[in-house]
């Protein structure tokens, strides 16, 4: 029981890990991109229809491409939604606030939009799925495979990136200066770094990122099945992002708490029906706390960027 | 060493635009996007623009109920707009009227569902009233009272707080319909009465009043002059003797309470029941319409209509061509916020492109001079931008301190 529990939680951390490792490199450069959930959908939905159209065309018989392709797909659209964002929010310098949840409606419509009366294509892409769930065979193993390596290519692909992710913002010379654009852009622009283009880049990347967890989500999570439940993981990601404190290492040990108490429900006997959605409750009031207790003992290392929701205008003083 | 080209563009911020001016800039995007939208219809649906334009018009003013129904829906927006306003106005980003209307709609509910049949009707609308109202009041100023006493970022706390009013709304739907569909009945007590044959007034009537209140609390009030303050400079407020952290918490508390009153006016007025769609994204919409009108009550009247003629217009486009998606109003609401928040863009800067230098000085030294004058002037202003950026934190440390001391 707990070992499949503890299997089925970290499957799942997948698309927070994403969306929170992809939010936290967006809000190192000093963007609060409430867009993630718009995102994660459109991503997910476009590298479905692309999955379509590529089973369509050649069928099932070159696995490795049916994999590789949607997530390249994912990741483009993500950076392509990421790409709007920063045009918006660093040369037009329109309010981040406003222009994720128009990024939000816009994302999540789109993927409605395109999604509803696509269950015949739903369908066919499902056959696609297997090829996303399993990447070992682990039949035989014991407790600690089945914990650990039962997983898809996408839930260690999330783990690898949030590692890389780690190591770049705080080993390298990059991460540094990313992490300047996000605290304070005018000394960063006084001291060379050009401003503008890490706001870009790390939007796009992070954007990317989320949008693999929409892909994640459609075809491990859901098996291939189309659900309205991304824009929810959205809000959590970004959530999960406070809650990990900037840090995407951590963000693999709090996805899995999120994840965990996301389905602790269906793993608590003897519980009513209203009860799950008490549960569900969790994670919302765990990140509270979080930011309370963070914004109470107010030490820089776990407080957000510091010009995190501040467009940045060289001549402005 | 490398010289340094001017930039090719250069952007400047405008001052002192004549008040007109960015209105006439708006309604040009406006139109723009409406034009857009047509386009984008015609490519997507295949549907002639001018048929478009046609069925847009029908949905939201085709007959005397779409007529009524748009603007029912307007008028809603209109309130939640006005609550988020002087909370916005102060720069304190509540993106939390989503969950604010919800638990006011919530607690109206909750008022039928006990209280119903055991008291007058009359009895239990005000009931349902005062319980919205100090619902929605409740859940606006747990976060400011964090943010006044520790500086709690209210943008992510507010929006944690509309999933934990989703799920409370959840739980109860579950429990007071044990086992069924999970979704609960219309009751039949403690409506609101019809007006002239319909449920479409009440929320006009509310709506009316309160954009005119909220314009006079923003524009003649000393209250509205302290938000303004807050908004424009904390550590100005501080310094004139406002008390900022009352400020934050009475706003809230004023924000909260609209958000209730619309909560009850959507459950006693129209639905009779609540889903976890009672509010269906209206509180974010709000925050888009707010800030569109550049916090105005008055201007907000036109951005919350915009938004009700989009969604009932694209509804009616989608249902003559025969195609049921609901989700193309979202699109379509989506792009047009995103054109418009383009323009704003244009509004506030303005685009200055490289003069050219050659026609005007002939040798190549002075050109280059003239280059690395401006290097070193830009060089100067980066300096500058250090010293008074060093300059200005301690002062403004110094003088929160001060004022720190000074109330405690």
């Amino acid at each position: 029981m707990f070992v499949k529990f503890l299997t089925s939680a970290i499957r799942l951390s997948a698309v927070f890990l994403y969306g929170s490792t992809g939010e936290i490199i967006v809000e190192k450069g000093g963007h609060l991109n409430l867009g993630i959930p718009g995102i994660m959908s459109v991503s997910a939905a476009v590298s479905v229809l692309a999955e379509y159209s590529l089973i369509k065309s050649m069928g099932t018989s070159a696995p490795a491409l049916l994999v590789l392709i949607p997530i390249i797909v994912a990741f483009l659209v993500g950076a392509l939604m990421g790409f709007l964002y920063s045009f918006l929010t660093v040369t037009l310098r329109c309010n981040q606030n406003v222009v994720g949840l128009a990024m939000t409606t816009l994302g999540v419509g789109l993927a409605g939009y395109y999604m509803t009366g696509a269950g015949a294509k739903i369908m066919i892409v499902a056959r696609a799925s297997k090829y996303f769930v399993k990447l070992f065979d682990v039949s035989g193993g014991g407790a600690f495979s089945q914990i650990f390596f039962s997983h898809g290519i996408l839930v260690y692909l999330a783990i690898i990136i949030a590692v890389i992710a780690q190591i770049v913002l705080s080993k390298t010379r990059t991460g540094l200066n990313l992490r300047a654009v996000g605290e304070n852009p005018a000394t960063a622009d006084a001291a060379g770094i050009n401003v503008s283009k890490y706001k870009y880049v790390s939007t796009c990347v992070g954007c990317g990122i989320s949008g693999l967890g929409g892909l994640f989500c459609v075809m491990d999570y859901m098996g291939g099945n189309w659900e309205y439940v991304l824009e929810g993981f959205g809000w959590l990601s970004i959530a999960l992002v406070i809650f990990t404190l900037w840090k995407p290492a951590l963000s693999i040990l709090g996805s899995i708490i999120f994840a965990g108490l996301y389905i602790a429900s269906s793993y608590i006997e003897g519980i009513s029906f209203a009860q799950i959605e008490l549960i569900k409750l969790l994670p919302y009031v765990v990140t509270i706390l979080v930011l309370v207790i963070t914004s109470m003992i107010n030490k820089r290392e776990t407080q957000a960027p510091a010009a995190l929701g501040q467009s940045y205008y060289r001549e402005d003083r | 060493m490398k010289q340094n080209k001017e930039p090719l563009v250069h952007l400047v911020k405008r001052d002192n635009v004549a008040p007109w001016k960015p209105w006439v800039i708006r309604a040009a995007t406006i139109l723009g996007g409406l034009i857009f939208i047509c386009l984008l219809c015609f490519a997507e649906l295949k549907v002639s623009p001018f048929k478009v334009i046609k069925y847009m018009f029908t949905g939201a003013f085709g007959n005397e109920h779409n007529v009524l129904v748009m603007f029912r829906q307007m008028s809603l927006l209109l309130i939640i707009a006005l609550a988020i306003t002087p909370a916005f106005k102060m720069r304190f980003w509540n993106i939390g009227a989503e969950g604010q209307v919800l638990i006011g709609a919530f607690g109206a509910c909750a008022c039928m569902f006990y209280c119903g049949g055991k008291m007058s009707d009359a009895g239990l609308i005000v009931l349902m009233l005062v319980v919205a109202i100090a619902a929605g009041m409740i859940w606006a100023v747990i976060p400011a009272l964090f943010k006044a006493k520790w500086n709690t970022n209210e943008t992510l706390f507010t929006l944690m707080m509309n999933y934990i009013a989703l799920q409370i709304v959840l739980y109860f739907i579950k429990v007071w319909v044990p086992g069924g569909t999970g979704s609960l009945n219309p009751i039949k007590y403690g409506n609101l009465p019809q007006i002239a044959g319909g449920d479409y007034y009440f929320s006009m009537i509310f709506a009316a009043i309160i954009t005119v209140a909220m314009f006079c609390y923003l524009r003649f009030s000393k209250h509205g002059y302290e938000i303004t303050v807050v908004g424009e400079s904390v550590n100005t407020a501080k310094y004139i003797g406002i008390n900022v952290k009352k400020v934050i918490i009475r706003t809230l508390i004023l924000s909260g309470a609209i958000c209730g009153i619309a909560g009850f006016l959507i459950v006693a007025g129209i639905d009779h029941t609540i889903s976890k769609d009672t509010v269906g994204g209206q509180g974010f919409t709000a925050v888009l319409v707010s800030w569109l009108a550049q916090f105005n009550p008055i201007a907000m009247i036109f951005t919350s209509f915009l938004v009700a003629f989009l969604t009932r217009g694209t509804q009616e486009v989608m249902t003559s061509s025969g195609i049921t998606n609901n989700f193309f109003a979202q699109v379509v609401t989506g792009i047009m916020f995103i054109i418009i928040l383009a323009s704003e863009f244009l509004i506030r800067y303005q685009i200055v492109f490289r003069k050219k230098h050659k026609d005007e000085i002939g040798g190549n030294d002075t050109e280059s001079a003239e280059d690395s004058k401006t290097e070193i002037e830009t060089e100067n202003v980066n300096d500058e931008q250090i010293e008074t950026a060093q300059a200005e934190e301690p002062i403004a440390q110094n003088v929160e301190v001060a004022t720190e001391k000074g109330v405690n």
